[in-house]
Formats: structure tokens, sequence, C-alpha cells
């Protein structure tokens, strides 16, 4: 009988000094950050909670994109954020981390934007462009007046970009470009778009500004995630470009994957955002829902999802918070992109649905934000990069045997 | 134009307060944030410099903790910081208080002084008035807008009866209401420049403050105790005339 009374013995009580941190970051891993990035994280909080999300539930049913958050977003320094100089705030790669964590506490589709803009768009310009390409967009690109999007992904050319179709080949002074661009985001809002397309010497990335010749783009309908945010087929019909569109410093995948590494930096990160966002709902929905004349929070199963959500919620965590630090060390491999991205948006998915279960019927209805957080997370599941992808990198990395080939 | 906003950082209102039963205090061992009522006054000062040029100068008195509310006042924009953190200041009452802001303030080229109307934590309400009779120029409470032309202050204030209309010669201390405007977000830019700017960290002997605080405070409190719980209110059962009774209710108490 003994180990029965142990077994209902609650821990033994801290000191009275000690306050438990809340329930989505009990360990508190936040305390790891800077007086800065403290600050970012709660100005960004403050802006989703009082502009995102009074509004962005209508906006994902009825799948339009907020263009208004375009100026609260660009207006914050939210776009860019982590590059340097040409209007951008310079913000280290925690700081860049915890506003994706934040903005996706909002919506995926909102981060999403962000991260377009600033890690595809902004950040192959500010790695490989030239001076005078640097100067000519980045600012207005960080001020939210000049939108980008990223070309990479096409229809048959997904997790292998290395087989696209699109091709650029040398005509005079410059470029003609031809082919197609699929499940682009930002695609038919942006003002430019950042497109890879194989040339004789090997990939080249082009900048190809909205009304060009022979550049139009479609809109992808009948999604059932990341509503709030625009998707979009390019299309290149014997585009010309003069040789001031291709960005100079890169040839090869290494240009498009290193811009995948830094958005994917940011997802992991992000999709916490979105599970903490379900699991708070979960918490406060168990609170005071009542079922069989008492709380659900008092049944044993309601109490072990919550303890697996926060477990998960606590590893994410320290996770992103180490991949924030490598990189800010100038560390930080693309193996561990991965294991990152792989486990933390594994871990928002598992806790959405868990969360989802707990508010019942009301867990679908887009009155509570969990079954838009949910269908959201299906897309950053295989979008940068499939799970199965990432799976494939780490089992590479582990064994040195290459699954892909 | 040259305004000082004096500020304070307080337990999350979000998160309910605590005081301390052996200090008498509040506990501030949460989550901190600048008053959320001082976010006014911080725009309100930013607004006024925008337009007539000048500086915004914060002043805080409080832990060394309040640094990070100084901060964000910095990054929303202000020029310089003034904390003022002293063992001896804690638990100071409303007066001392604004005897070590009003020092703080001596020390600052200033033509304005905001405030909030009142602290989010201690409610006294009092120390802006006391600011201004300390340093010995107008008062005007309770500002619903405000406006500058030349040496002169127009501000509506917000009355039980009405607005009025007040005006007063700079130098000024202005309490700002909530909703005097909508406060900015601090930008990521000002939050990484934020660090760059001045901070002075005055002690109470820097700013010939010898007999504050402490044991010299004139206020103490000597018990705390529960708010008795509130009586349990009216139900009006519907039974087709509980919309006229709500109405004659609520007639009754001069709400309507």
């Amino acid at each position: 009988m003994a180990c029965f009374n142990s077994a209902v013995t609650t821990a033994q009580s801290p000191p009275a000094t000690l306050r438990l941190p809340a329930a989505s970051d009990l360990y508190a891993v936040d305390d790891l950050l800077s007086d800065d990035e403290r600050l970012i994280r709660d100005t960004v909080r403050a802006m989703v909670r009082e502009r995102v999300l009074p509004v962005i539930a209508d906006h994902f049913e009825a799948a339009t994109f907020p263009h208004q958050l375009v100026a609260e977003v660009a207006g914050l320094g939210l776009l860019g954020m982590h590059l340097t100089g040409y209007g951008c705030a310079g913000t280290s790669a925690v700081g860049y981390g915890i506003a994706c964590e934040e903005l996706e506490a909002g919506d995926s589709g909102l981060r999403s934007f962000v991260s377009v803009q600033g890690s595809l768009a902004m950040f192959p310009i500010h790695a490989y462009g030239s001076e005078e390409q640097k100067q000519k967009f980045l600012p207005e690109m960080a001020a939210g007046s000049m939108i980008g999007c990223f070309g990479l992904t096409e229809a048959d050319a997904g997790s292998d970009p290395g087989r696209m179709r699109t091709s650029a080949r040398r005509a005079g002074e410059g470029w003609v470009l031809n082919g197609s661009k699929m499940w682009i985001t930002n695609g038919s809002i942006a003002d430019l778009a950042v497109v890879w397309a194989a040339t004789e010497d090997g990939v080249r990335g082009f900048i190809v500004e909205r009304g060009t010749p022979g550049f139009t783009t479609s809109d992808i309908h009948r999604k059932l995630s990341l509503r709030a945010s625009v998707t979009s087929e390019l299309h290149f019909d014997s585009v010309y470009l003069p040789e001031t569109a291709a960005l100079p410093g890169v040839t090869g995948m290494r240009g498009p994957l290193s811009c995948l590494n830094e958005a994917r930096y940011g997802i992991a990160w992000g999709a916490l955002g979105a599970g903490r966002a379900c699991f708070e709902a979960a918490v406060e929905y168990s609170s005071t829902r009542r079922m069989f004349d008492r709380s659900i929070a008092r049944f044993q199963l309601t109490q072990a999802k919550l303890a697996t959500m926060a477990t998960s919620l606590v590893q994410g965590r320290l996770v992103a918070h180490r991949l924030g630090t490598l990189k800010d060390s100038g560390r930080l491999h693309p193996v561990q992109v991965s294991l990152a991205k792989r486990a933390n948006v594994r871990a928002a998915i598992d806790i959405a649905r868990e969360a989802r279960t707990i508010l019942g019927a009301n867990g679908i209805t887009l009155e509570y934000p969990v079954i838009r957080h949910m269908n959201n997370l299906e897309s950053v599941l295989t979008y940068e990069g499939t799970e199965e992808v990432h799976t494939l990198i780490l089992g590479k990395a582990i064994t040195g045997e290459d699954a892909f080939s | 134009m040259n305004v000082v906003v004096c500020i304070k950082q307080v337990p999350d209102p979000n998160s309910p307060g605590q005081l301390d039963p052996s200090t008498h205090l509040l506990k501030r061992d949460g989550e901190l944030v600048l008053d959320p009522g001082d976010e006014f006054g911080v725009e309100a000062g930013l607004q006024l410099v925008e337009k007539h040029g000048g500086q915004v100068t914060v002043v805080s008195m409080g832990p060394e903790r309040g640094l990070d509310a100084v901060r964000k006042a910095l990054a929303m924009g202000a020029a310089k910081g003034v904390l003022i953190s002293d063992d001896s200041l804690r638990g100071s009452d409303a007066l001392t208080t604004a005897k070590v802001l009003a020092a703080a303030i001596r020390k600052q080229d200033f033509d304005v002084v905001i405030t909030a109307t009142e602290s989010t934590d201690g409610y006294t309400g009092v120390v802006p008035q006391m600011i201004a009779g300390l340093l010995d120029i107008p008062a005007v409470t309770f500002a619903k807008s405000v406006s500058v032309e030349g040496d002169k202050l127009t501000a509506q204030r917000q009355t039980e009866t009405g607005i009025e209309v007040v005006e007063a010669t700079l130098p000024v201390v202005l309490s700002v209401t909530a909703g005097v405007n909508e406060p900015r977000y601090p930008s990521l830019k000002g939050i990484m420049g934020a660090k760059q700017k001045p901070l002075d960290r005055p002690g109470p002997a820097d700013l010939n403050l010898e007999d504050v605080g402490g044991a010299s405070t004139g206020q103490r409190i000597t018990a705390i105790d529960s708010a008795p719980e509130r009586a349990a209110g009216e139900i009006i059962k519907d039974e087709g005339e509980a919309a006229k009774r709500i109405v004659d209710f609520l007639a009754d108490k001069k709400v309507i």
C-alpha cells in the first residue's frame, strides 16, 4: 500500500519564492532571450493580438490576403529584419526566430508572407545581388512598398528542384526566360519574383519585375490550408531580361538552397507559435468546459494530453533557441536546420490535432484558432522541404548513405 | 520643444497582482510591463516633438528591472532615459515619488512634463499634481487632446459634466487620459537602436535628495486586507417585463 500512497502524493512543495513559469513555457526558455529580443517578442505579440487576431479568421474563411497587415509588419520593421543595411533592422537570428514564433501564433499564412519576403526574396538579393540591385529593391521591400516572391518549385520538380525545366538562355546582352513555377507564396501580389532557372552554366537567379512582357501569374484556388495567404503559379513565355536582372553572386543549386535554409530556420521557430496558440486554446477551453458535472481539465485523459503538449513545447523551444544561438555564432549547419524544421513542425501539428480533440466539436469551427492552425500546419509540414526529405537529409548525415540517389 | 515623460514599470495588468503580506508592497516577481497608461504619455510626447521639434526624455523611478520599461520608451522614439533606482526608495509613497521625479525633471531641459492620470498599480492619481506643485508650474490634468502654439498649451479636459478647454503657459505638467492617442509599437530598428541612446542613472545624492524615502516617508501602509466580496447581484427573470425592469434599474442608478 505504501506505493499507492506515494503514487498519489503530489510533488514536494517548492520554496515559497519560486514561481512556476507560464504553462506554454514551463522551462522559462524565453529567459534565454536578450533584452532586445524580449522587446521584439512583446512588440510582435501585441501587434498580433491587436491587429491580426481580430481579422484573421475572417480572412481564412473568405480565402483573402489581409493586405492591410503588410503596412503593420513593415511598420514594425519585420520585413528582412535579420538583414543589415538597406533599411533593414539587423536583428539577431534569435530575434528573427522569436518574431516568427509570434507571427505564426497569429497565423502561418502571415508568417509565410514575412518569411518569403525576408528570407526568400530579400535574402538572395542581399546575399547575391549587385550593389545596384540591393539599392533598388531592398529598401522598398523592407518598407513593404514592394512585395517579392520566390520561384523555385515547379509542377514536376518539388523535392528534387535540380530537375527544374524553367530555363534561361543567353540572347544578345541579356537572357530569355521560359517555363513556369508552381506553389509560389505571394505570387500574384508580388512586384518582383526571384526566379531560379537552368542555364548552360548551371542554375542562376533572376529578378523578374511585374509587368515584364511574357511574365504572368495565376492563383491556385480551392486551398483548404494557408487560406489567408496567396499561392500562385508563375508563367514565363519568352521573357526577355537584361543582364542587370541576373543575380551575379551565385551559380548552382547552392543559391536557392541557401535561401531555403534561411526560411526553414524561421519555420522551425514559427511552427511552435501555432502549436502554442493551440495549446493555450486547449488549456483555456478545458478549464471552462464542463462535462459529467466537472471541468474537463479534471479528467486524466485531458491532463495527459496537455502534459504531452506542454512537454513538446518545451522541447521545441529548446531546439529553436539552440538553433538560433548556433546561427548567431555562425556555426549553423543546414542539417541542424533540417532537424529543427522536421521536429518542430511535427510537434506543432501533433499539438494542434490533440488540441482539436480537447475542444470537441468546437475544435472544428473558426470561432477557435485550432482548426485554422491545424489546417495551415498541413502546408508547413510539406513546404520548405517535406518531412520525408528532412528525414533523409538527417539519415544521410548520420549514416553517410544518400537515400536520394 | 522638449518634453519629459514620466513612466513607470508595473506588473502586467493582464495577470492578477498580489500584495506581499510581509512588506505590504505589490509583488513584482511576475511579468512587468511599461504601464499601459504611460504608453499614451510617451506617444503624446513623441507627437509634440515631431510637430514642434525637440526631443523626448523619459524619467522613471523604480527597481533595476525598470530599465526594460525605459528601453521600450526609447525604442518607441524617446531620445534619452533617466532611471532612479535606490534601495532607500523602496515602498515610497506618492509624495516621495513626486519629489524624486521632480528633482530629476529639474535637471532636464523641458517645456512640457507629461504623465498618465494615475499608475495602473498604485492608482493614487496625485503624483502629477504634486510634481507640478514641486516644480511650481501649472498642472493641466485629464487631457483628452492637446496642442501647443508658441508658449501656449491648449488641452481639452474630460470632466464629469463635459469637456473643458484649458489654456496654460509653458512650462506645464500635463496628465493625459487613456485614449488620447494610439500609441505606436516600437519598431525593430528602434529596438536595435535603443541601446545606443543616452541613459542616466542618478542616485538620490546626485539629485540632492538627502532626506527622502525610507524613514522619512510620511505615509505608511499599516495593514492590508482582502477586499470584501461583492454582494451577489440581482437576477431578473424574464416574465415579459425584464427589459423594462432593467431600464428602470439603470435609470434609477443614473447610468442612462
